[in-house]
């Protein structure tokens, strides 16, 4: 299909999926539960109804990678949505990327950064940055390969034991998303829409 | 079996920096053990039984160079060939499951549509290769963390 997209961007995109989703209204009550429906009837992703597939796993999957990404304390949210963005850049999720790389540049303000980060130029960025960036493609790489000079840039930048465990479960909650994303479905331009600033 | 998959390979026992850092993400933590049940056993296993997803399991830390986590599945395995990367696998449909754990864990990056066509042309349903790449994908995660906090608690 002409309209997939292969390359990195921060604009958003849609997501088609490879295999038929559960179809709502023939939901079951498992399936409905782990879908969580809200009284208002918000539309639900195509991405979710296809994991609705196996309810139990999205049931449980959801708080955990909403509370990874949102919980409160521990490592900034820019860097936790950096950390995903570095590690679905290495798994070339090109869906993935475009939402957290999006997230990223509203949080931080510093659209340079994701730049490098999508040239594979993490030696270009501050030192921070490149710890993080760098530690995230490690650790995503198998098998992981992110070692004591990651661990050691990343104190010598200042994050705490906390902070950098809040980075391995971004990062590793991305290794378990790019799985789903890039693998069961694609990733295509809609409607024309405004680069994200 | 342990109570805390993730803790018992990370050492927390052993290590106070481990444990120091799991206790500040408590609630994430008993996340992921609620998450590692719904994959490796749950309570409607559809077309891959718990043997099989731990074996599985078992050559997904295999892969990814995590012998320890892979005695762990192996407990779990009931002897299953599947477990062992070296061995193929005899019908068509395990083949494709093997090609597809194998990708998925190694290189997701090369994972294009024809992968899901190869597991529907090999006999798979819809649910089951959401079931098959949920428990890829968690098992790829779940030794990630342990990496990491063996990492904080300075282990190699």
């Amino acid at each position: 299909m002409s309209d997939v997209v292969h390359d990195f961007t921060a604009d958003k995109l849609d997501w088609r999926p490879y295999i038929t989703p559960v179809v709502l209204d023939g939901a079951t009550d498992a399936q409905r539960a782990a879908l969580r429906e809200t009284p208002s009837n918000t539309k639900i992703s195509d991405y979710v109804l296809v994991l609705a597939h196996d309810p139990q796993s999205l049931g449980e999957r959801t708080p955990l990678f909403n509370g990874i990404m949102y919980a409160r304390g521990g490592l900034a949210r820019a860097e936790r949505e950096l950390g995903a963005t570095a590690a679905s850049v290495y798994n070339r999720c090109v869906y993935c990327v475009s939402v957290h790389a999006g997230r990223y540049n509203q949080l931080a303000k510093r659209p340079d950064v994701i730049e490098h980060v999508f040239k594979g130029e993490a030696r270009e960025l501050p030192a921070r940055e490149r710890a993080i960036v760098d530690f995230a493609t490690r650790l995503s790489a198998c098998p992981p390969a992110a070692g004591s000079a990651e661990m050691k840039a990343l104190r010598a930048a200042g994050l705490s034991d906390a902070e950098i465990l809040d980075l391995v479960l971004s990062v590793a909650v991305f290794g378990w998303a790019n799985r789903l994303m890039h693998t069961l479905g694609e990733p295509f331009r809609g409607e024309k829409v405004e680069r994200a600033k | 079996m342990p109570d805390d998959v993730i803790a018992a390979l990370a050492g927390a026992a052993s290590n106070p920096a481990v444990a120091a850092a799991m206790a500040g993400r408590s609630e994430l933590m008993a996340a992921s053990q609620a998450s590692y049940r719904a994959v490796l056993s749950p309570d409607e296993p559809g077309g891959l039984t718990h043997q099989e997803r731990h074996a599985l399991a078992c050559r997904i830390a295999t892969l990814a160079g995590d012998a320890a986590l892979a005695e762990h599945y192996r407990a779990g395995a009931g002897g299953s060939a599947l477990a062992d990367p070296t061995l193929t696998a005899a019908g068509a449909r395990e083949r494709a499951m093997l090609r597809h754990v194998d990708l998925l864990t190694r290189s997701p990056r090369e994972a294009t549509r024809a992968d899901i066509a190869a597991l529907t042309e090999a006999g798979w349903q819809t649910a089951d290769i959401v079931r098959l790449s949920q428990l890829i994908a968690f098992v790829n995660y779940q030794l990630r963390v342990i990496a990491g906090l063996r990492l904080i608690g300075g282990v190699a």
